[in-house]
């Protein structure tokens, strides 16, 4: 007894004089450690571009979850590789809930000595614009938001990327696919359905998936579609339970725009070609893995690291496009993938930039009016689009508020960074719907 | 325990005996070696599996929590952000009616102070839109607790499962509303409310150069809630009633005590206490009704309860050791330089947390090993 005694008191206070030495430490080192970094990185910078007033620069964000999502995953990457090329200190905060922990998160980065914040998930917007105001002095940049137009702050900032186009491009592999799986005889043309598994009927995914449609059917004429939703970002069994009651009603092809591996996962166990989001899942499915495409934010940090150093202005709703390199896809994956699709989509890629191709040309699809259908929609006689108010000013009224079609197109990312088509059109069937 | 037989069994090699009572510095000290021992663990865990160093990760909890001026309010908040709800669920279980609908009925306050800010603004007086917001918050929490509470006096049935079941329709409640309310059709995010005016917010206390001014409030209100609580509990007859009932039923109704009248009665104010809970998050922090507002406060507060043996007092600090950890955590996994995720942390929360309730054990039990005859070992 009194051994184990002993021995237990021993430990305790060994350990209890570590941790009361690391607690000074912690206290004292403090300041040096924060400095340290730029010091290491920055003063050959400051040496040799001007007199080191950006030296001190930090740049902090603010995560939802930490980097098992691929969502904030995809953020992470590009902002370490930014803030390293650049030489500037990176301060993280993780995870952060959609609550005034957002709030706080930013005040305790400012704290820190932060003079640029960024915050990647929708429901932190109203808490970074809450900091925004209390601190004039520090630029607040936020991905996916919609309220920076209309909130008129000087130093508020929206960003997003002109991604439908990358998920038109992926539509393109999934065309080639099918009609590669008709021209074997493996099923006819009037089966070529593709299958979707969808987050929340909401705009962003609405913009995502038609878009992707309307890439495939520019290559497969008689391709449909069926899309379910999740309810959720990331839910893993959810995604794969939905990509299998969609291969099971008959789904040639599945794509999604949700964050986790079930559907990749699903296709690959049933052989269904999948085309995935946020990154390559060949690794996981080397059979049915055919391209997928991603948002860069590394340009976009950049951009904002640039202004801040140089004193210029940030652009209110800055949308990230194929142009700076925003909107990528990864390899193709030749074994699943059709003949031919690499130079299809290089094709179609180089179409887009000089504008000979328009993701939501009008004429491409039609849309079917209905008392509670698309009910800011005008069409023509034939169900082509004439007209539609969106809603982009985020307001109490959820009405258009913006006429959005113009010279035979849908203007996606027009009047604000963030996605606003969120037209039902013809041939793509719901299966359910998620707020 | 004890027994009488030992003369022909063959003694065990030690005895486990209940404790009559202990001195304050015994069980103190108990647990600050329970506490350093789960540090030590903790610290062997995180060099084995990850390969980090534990005293970095450890400094990172320190600065995490009590870093700066900012850190430190922001820890005190949340500490009485979780001590109030300990406070309503220990008035419910001196009584043995074990209450873990505190979720619910923090939501269901929530929700009330959020259609008060959301509504009322510009149709009733400044000050009648805070008495009918605090007003509404606590009959919404009650009620909630009030259901089960009825259920439980008249027909016995069972408390716990019924609690529970109540937070899911009020979760689900909220995660309508908050799709109904929502400022941009279908984003389900009804942001900040008056923002511009702040009607229905807790006001700040000190000028623009003081760090608490928005957190002292609502520190200050659940510090008033927890002497009252401890007085309530102490020194009333309502107190007295409560821990009959908890203890015995019949004896409570051999003495005359109305048992259903009490019951009634204390899972009206735990709930209304835990309305207060839903009041605070959305007028004095949040400002908004989201479905993770709660955050899990109905759950943890049971844990700082029971580690406090109902006592409010000691229930200050087991809330604010928990959430010293989890404010440690988020420092930890928000350092690259220690490249530990969030799961991490939490597992540290947990193995810490296991520690301090284990060594309860050698509080009310104690070992005595077999006296040395000559034998082996």
């Amino acid at each position: 007894m009194k051994k184990v005694l002993s021995v237990i008191l021993m430990l305790a206070m060994v350990f209890s004089l570590c941790i009361a030495l690391a607690s000074c430490n912690s206290e004292d080192n403090k300041p040096q450690e924060s400095q340290n970094p730029d010091q290491s990185a920055a003063p050959v910078e400051s040496e040799s571009k001007e007199e080191g007033q950006d030296e001190e620069l930090k740049f902090g964000f603010i995560y939802l979850h930490d980097q098992n999502s691929t969502y904030d995953r995809n953020f992470m990457d590009g902002a370490k590789a930014a803030c390293e090329k650049l030489g500037v200190t990176y301060l993280e905060k993780v995870p952060i809930p959609e609550g005034n922990e957002c709030y706080e998160a930013a005040a305790d980065l400012v704290n820190q000595g932060c003079s640029l914040i960024f915050a990647d998930s929708f429901g932190h917007e109203e808490f970074l614009i809450q900091a925004a105001e209390e601190f004039p002095d520090v630029e607040f940049c936020h991905a996916t938001g919609t309220q920076a137009h209309t909130e008129e702050l000087p130093n508020f900032h929206n960003a997003f990327a002109s991604i439908y186009e990358g998920r038109y491009l992926a539509g393109i592999a999934a065309g080639m696919k099918l009609n590669e799986m008709i021209e074997n005889g493996d099923f006819t043309a009037e089966e070529a359905k593709i299958g979707y598994v969808g987050a929340y009927t909401y705009a962003e995914v609405i913009s995502g998936y038609t878009s992707f449609f309307l890439g495939a059917r520019s290559v497969c004429p008689t391709a449909t579609m069926e899309v379910q939703f999740t309810g959720s970002w990331y839910d893993e069994t959810a995604e794969k339970t939905a990509a299998e009651t969609l291969i099971q009603r008959g789904c040639k092809l599945i794509s999604q725009h949700a964050d986790s591996m079930g559907a990749p996962t699903a296709c690959e166990d049933a052989g269904v070609p999948d085309i995935s989001y946020n990154g390559s899942t060949a690794e996981a499915c080397p059979n049915t893995f055919i391209v997928s495409s991603r948002i860069n934010w590394e340009p976009y940090f950049e951009y904002i690291i640039d202004c801040v150093k140089n004193g210029k202005d940030i652009d209110t709703d800055w949308t990230g496009t194929l142009e700076t390199e925003s909107v990528v896809l990864t390899e193709v994956n030749e074994k699943a993938a059709a003949e031919g699709t690499v130079e299809a989509i290089e094709e179609a890629k180089a179409k887009l930039q000089n504008g000979e191709i328009n993701v939501f040309d009008v004429s491409t699809f039609t849309v079917t009016v209905t008392e509670d259908k698309n009910v800011n929609a005008t069409v023509d006689d034939e169900g082509h689009l004439t007209g539609y108010q969106a809603d982009v000013d985020t307001d109490e009224a959820f009405q258009g508020d913006t006429e959005v079609v113009k010279d035979g197109a849908f203007l996606e990312s027009e009047y604000r960074s963030a996605p606003y088509f969120d037209i039902q059109i013809d041939g793509i069937e719901l299966l359910n719907a998620m707020f | 325990m004890t027994g009488n037989n030992t003369n022909k069994v063959k003694d065990p090699l030690l005895h486990i005996i209940k404790r009559g009572s202990i001195v304050w510095w015994k069980s103190a000290l108990i647990r600050v070696v329970a506490i350093l021992i789960a540090l030590v663990v903790v610290a062997l865990i995180t060099l084995v599996i990850t390969g980090q160093n534990p005293i970095e990760m450890y400094k990172a909890m320190i600065d995490g929590a009590i870093g700066n001026e900012l850190r430190i309010w922001n820890l005190l908040q949340d500490t009485a952000l979780l001590l109030v709800v300990g406070l309503a669920l220990t008035l419910s279980f001196k009584m043995r009616f074990w209450n873990i609908g505190g979720q619910g009925q923090i939501i269901m306050g929530a929700i009330a102070a959020t259609a008060c800010m959301k509504f009322l603004p510009g149709k009733v007086p400044d000050f009648a839109l805070y008495l009918i917001m605090i007003a509404s918050a606590l009959i919404a929490g009650a009620i909630w607790a009030l259901v089960p509470g009825l259920f439980k006096a008249f027909l016995n049935t069972n408390e716990t499962l019924f609690t529970l079941m109540m937070n899911y329709i009020a979760l689900n409640f909220a995660a309508f509303l908050t799709f109904r309310w929502s400022k941009n059709s279908g984003n389900n995010v009804i942001g900040i409310l008056n923002r511009k005016t702040h009607a229905g917010w807790f006001p700040d206390i000190g000028g623009e150069g003081f760090v608490g001014r928005s957190f002292l409030l609502n520190i200050l209100i659940v510090f008033v809630m927890m002497l009252i609580v401890f007085v309530y509990l102490k020194y009333s007859k309502h107190g007295y009633e409560i821990s009959v009932v908890g203890e015995s039923e019949k004896t409570a109704r051999y003495i005359g005590i109305n048992v259903k009248k009490v019951i009634i009665r204390t899972v009206i104010i735990s709930g209304a206490i835990c309305g207060l809970a839903g009041l605070i998050l959305v007028s004095g922090v949040h400002h908004t009704l989201t479905t993770d507002i709660e955050g899990g406060r109905g759950f943890t507060a049971i844990i700082v309860s029971w580690m406090a043996h109902f006592n409010p007092l000691y229930m200050a600090l087991t809330s604010f050791l928990i959430v010293f950890l989890e404010k440690g955590a988020i420092q930890v996994a928000s350092s690259p330089a220690l490249n530990l995720d969030d799961n991490f942390a939490n597992i540290v929360t947990g193995i810490i947390i296991l520690f301090i309730i284990g060594c309860e054990f050698f509080i009310n039990y104690k070992i005595v090993f077999r006296k040395r005859k000559g034998g082996a070992s």
